[in-house]
């Protein structure tokens, strides 16, 4: 047996060196810029040599610490509950700091429903001049700038709470706001040195300078190492020549400061030789050679500027670099991936307006002579709402709590949040306008403007598909590092007898279909949620399961198989979906809130229903027949595609 | 007359746009887990006190609220807004049910004269009891003049020159401080408390502070018999002819038979 398991081990050993991390990293990135691009999928699954080397120093850092991630997402790829982040659910508002978030939730909410007139600002596609000064005077531009460059200092779950409250007023505010200090100077935030944030952080988060982030270029979209924009240094160093242009910038057209992500020629050191890197530069508008389009018409968030901005021979200060040269693509990545909580969160805050919109109506709406909430048809539709809401809120504060507890490996988790997160409150909106019937169809109802704007978010900071790709790929990279601490004992099998007996039985434990046993949440859940507990622990297991089957079966060519793995990250979603509310379901229960029945209710019936959908996902994503239709789907699409449009005839024949 | 020192009184009420709720054992409102907030008169009050400053008027706006623990959270937004320090008089809960005008006016007016105030200042009344009585005790109390029902204020040869809105038209009036002022609806349009402002806020004085301290019994001069809903509107009806109009309202003694 152990001669077989080497054997296999062997070839999943190459699986990891067929993920290099360059190819994940290209995965995160795409163009939180409006990026209405689909990305070339095989281009992004099979990395060029070139990004691996590029990025080896990255590669390096994401190696120190992946032994042993306490990541829960991370961790479900080998099957196994990391209970750390997710059980018991995080609480990191100090005292003064939930007394200091109370106080600002009023008066943000009060700005949004007495001042900001978000059916004025889509109608005028701007947002209008006295709101942006009150968004200015409100401190809205500043919120996580330390308090001393001018900022409120707030924690990532205090930035999560007031951005609910934009996200359930005005989206196209939500992405000025975004734009701005999500990604525009997150940059600085998070790499700039101190002379960089003393110069720049108190003017834009006054709101006197706006900012942008510029990655997005006409031909380097969900690619983002493929951006041709260069920075050349001048002879005597003190400048860099900035050439290029961006496309699909938020706030493009306002901005006076942006981060700007260039090629820069760097020289290694032992070779002497000379290659282009990713380098991230603060520029100014006013440095000259900045210029920018005007603003793109678009389907919704129209409140909010998106343009294009060029780069002609523009001077920008060395001392603008930012992150070191060559550190582009660490900056960028780290940017987005510290983002995406906060749309989670400003999507629970739509997912609550739509709810509250169409629960108004069916509260009060006569039809057959009885209020149309008494229908059954109508009362799943708020029930999926109200879950689905409770799921994402649940998520988006789960994460925050993460990274305010310090956490570095959240991009799973993260990742998960945004795509959850935007599809439900697609479906939210959907439902909502169901549920008003005509007159949610109708403009000024209200929620029309909400689906318009909620579209862009499936797109933009990588598309949904792009991330479910990272996701899977992400796990499945770290499931494989695993397997390699096992090639690891099989060179001294008698030092590793343990580790490799357990691993086998388990192995074999799953092969006979009988749960490995050492997978159980039972210590970690109230026990009035035993039952849905139980079901999340046996699909985590059935998970890891599969992923090694998988990895069995398909070595590295696991990266091509994208029909699968999307049904992988669709599984990986509901587990992390389930883990979020039982969690958070057992602190209510444990405080008695008044909810508590409520949420244990929701809790059942989501665990329910997402423990059938694992199921089938797993099982589509390991079943021969279901293998058949994919690649019969791939072929269907080819034959479409080489036809430019349907094959097959009319109905009529003409 | 610059270098006024003016108090503001800034009452915790229960949110305008709350719908009340009766106890069912009928001795009060629902209050917990109610979302409260500043008397919008008084936060008029605040407001014009804050732009008195501004303009040099005032050199000092001292919020002062009584009640519960959670006054302090009013007294934040008035410091948010401004004032430059706050004073609040700790009533607990029981207390603070029967707690009345005259026993709020007397902690004011004793206030008043620790802080060497040149002008008490509060809403006209509050939106919760609708008492319209304290700033026109605190008056009574300190032997001030009073100007109340104020919609527009300005400063004239070191005397005060206010608009008060009253039946039918307008009043102006001269006062001389000290004086006691309440700010009518019209008076201005209250800021919006800042992000900013708000952080600032916290690291504003706030005294805590006992009615004992200024030597004000609380004890209750009346008690609350009930507190009902008001009744809900009967359901009218078609008549068919003039005749029985009249009848049916002669039946029930509104026209003189």
């Amino acid at each position: 047996m152990f001669r077989r398991f080497h054997v296999r081990s062997n070839t999943l050993f190459k699986l990891k060196e067929a993920i290099p991390d360059s190819c994940l990293n290209r995965l995160l990135i795409s163009g939180r810029e409006c990026q209405v691009r689909s990305l070339a999928a095989s281009a992004a699954a099979q990395p060029k040599e070139q990004d691996g080397k590029k990025l080896s120093q990255k590669k390096k850092e994401v190696e120190s610490n992946r032994g042993d991630s306490k990541s829960f997402g991370l961790n479900l790829f080998r099957g196994q509950i990391s209970a750390d982040q997710v059980f018991p659910f995080p609480e990191v508002l100090t005292p003064d700091q939930r007394q200091e978030l109370q106080e600002l939730v009023d008066p943000t909410a009060k700005f949004f429903e007495e001042v900001n007139d978000a059916a004025k600002n889509d109608t005028l596609e701007k947002v209008e001049d006295h709101t942006m000064k009150g968004l200015c005077e409100l401190g809205a531009f500043g919120l996580q700038v330390p308090q001393d460059l001018g900022g409120l200092g707030l924690t990532n779950t205090q930035y999560a709470r007031l951005v609910e409250i934009v996200g359930a007023h005005d989206l196209g505010v939500g992405i000025t706001l975004g734009a701005h200090q999500s990604i525009g100077f997150k940059g600085i935030l998070l790499f700039g040195n101190p002379e960089q944030k003393e110069k720049y952080l108190p003017r834009v988060a006054s709101g006197e300078d706006m900012a942008a982030f510029c990655l997005t270029e006409p031909a380097s979209g969900s690619d983002a190492s493929s951006i041709r924009t260069r920075a050349v240094p001048s002879a005597d160093g003190s400048h860099y020549v900035l050439n290029g242009s961006k496309i699909w910038i938020s706030n493009g057209g306002l901005a006076e400061v942006f981060t700007v992500f260039a090629q820069c020629p760097v020289t290694d050191e032992r070779t002497g030789e000379t290659k282009d890197k990713v380098t991230a530069f603060i520029v100014e508008r006013k440095f000259g050679g900045v210029t920018s389009g005007p603003a793109e018409k678009k389907m919704g968030i129209k409140a909010s500027n998106t343009a294009e901005v060029y780069f002609e021979d523009v001077k920008v200060p060395a001392e603008n670099v930012l992150g070191g040269v060559g550190g582009g693509f660490k900056v960028a990545m780290n940017i987005l991936n510290n983002g995406r909580f906060g749309m989670a969160a400003a999507l629970s805050g739509t997912m609550r307006y739509c709810i509250s919109k169409a629960v108004d109506h069916a509260a009060n709406r006569t039809q057959f002579g009885k209020k149309i909430e008494t229908y059954g048809a109508i009362q799943e539709k708020i029930a999926r709402m109200t879950m689905m809401h409770y799921v994402t809120e649940s998520m988006a504060y789960m994460i925050s709590g993460n990274m305010d507890q310090g956490s570095a490996e959240f991009q799973i988790e993260a990742a998960i949040s945004k795509i959850f997160a935007s599809e439900c409150a697609w479906f939210c909106a959907d439902e909502a306008i169901q549920v008003l019937g005509g007159m949610g169809y109708m403009k000024d109802c209200g929620v029309e403007r909400v689906m318009r704007d909620l579209r862009i978010f499936r797109i933009f900071e990588g598309t949904n598909d792009i991330l479910r790709l990272f996701i899977s790929l992400t796990g499945i990279q770290y499931a494989g590092s695993q397997l390699k601490e096992l090639q690891k004992a099989l060179a001294n099998p008698t030092a590793n007898f343990g580790l490799l007996v357990g691993a086998g039985a388990k192995r074999a434990k799953r092969l006979v279909g009988m749960p490995t046993g050492d997978v159980s949440l039972a210590k970690f859940v109230h026990s009035d949620l035993a039952g849905p507990a139980d079901k999340t622990a046996k699909s985590v297991d059935a998970f890891g399961g599969v992923i090694e089957d998988l990895l069995l079966k398909y070595n590295k060519r696991i990266i091509d198989e994208q029909f699968i793995l999307k049904r992988l990250a669709d599984a990986a979603i509901d587990i992390y979906g389930m883990v979020a509310v039982l969690s958070r379901a057992s602190r209510s229960i444990s405080n008695n809130y008044i909810s508590a029945g409520h949420e244990k209710m929701m809790v059942e019936v989501w665990c329910n229903e997402a423990a059938q959908r694992i199921k089938t996902n797993l099982h589509e994503a390991t079943d021969a027949s279901s293998k058949k239709n994919f690649d019969k789907m791939g072929t269907i699409a080819k034959e479409v595609v080489g036809n430019g449009g349907v094959f097959h005839r009319n109905a009529l024949g003409f | 007359m610059s270098g006024l020192r003016v108090i503001v009184g800034c009452k915790r009420v229960i949110d305008y746009a709350v719908k009340i709720r009766v106890k069912p054992d009928k001795t009060g409102v629902i209050t917990d887990g109610v979302k409260h907030s500043m008397n919008p008169f008084d936060e008029i009050a605040v407001e014009e006190a804050v732009r008195m400053k501004e303009k040099k008027l005032a050199s000092e706006v001292i919020a002062v609220s009584c009640g519960p623990i959670q006054c302090q959270e009013t007294l934040r937004t008035a410091m948010a807004m401004g004032a430059d320090k706050s004073i609040h008089v700790e009533v607990d809960a029981a207390t603070y049910e029967n707690l009345q005008p005259l026993h709020v006016a007397k902690i004011l007016s004793k206030v008043a004269q620790e802080e060497k105030a040149d002008i008490v200042f509060t809403g006209k009344q509050a939106i919760d009891d609708d008492c319209n009585q304290t700033g026109q005790m605190v008056a009574a109390l300190l032997d001030w003049p009073q100007a109340t029902f104020a919609s527009k204020i300005e400063k004239a040869n070191g005397e005060l020159t206010v608009t008060r809105e009253i039946d039918g038209g307008l009043e102006t009036i001269k006062v001389q401080v000290p004086a006691v002022l309440t700010a009518d609806l019209r008076l201005n349009e209250p800021r919006y408390a800042t992000l900013p402002n708000i952080m600032k806020a916290k690291k504003k004085p706030m005294a805590k502070k006992k009615p004992a301290d200024y030597g004000v019994d609380v004890g209750p001069r009346q008690s609350i018999l009930k507190v009902e809903d008001p009744p809900v509107r009967q359901a009218g009806s078609k008549l068919d002819s003039v005749e029985t109009l009249v009848t049916k309202l002669r039946d029930a003694g509104l026209v003189p038979s």
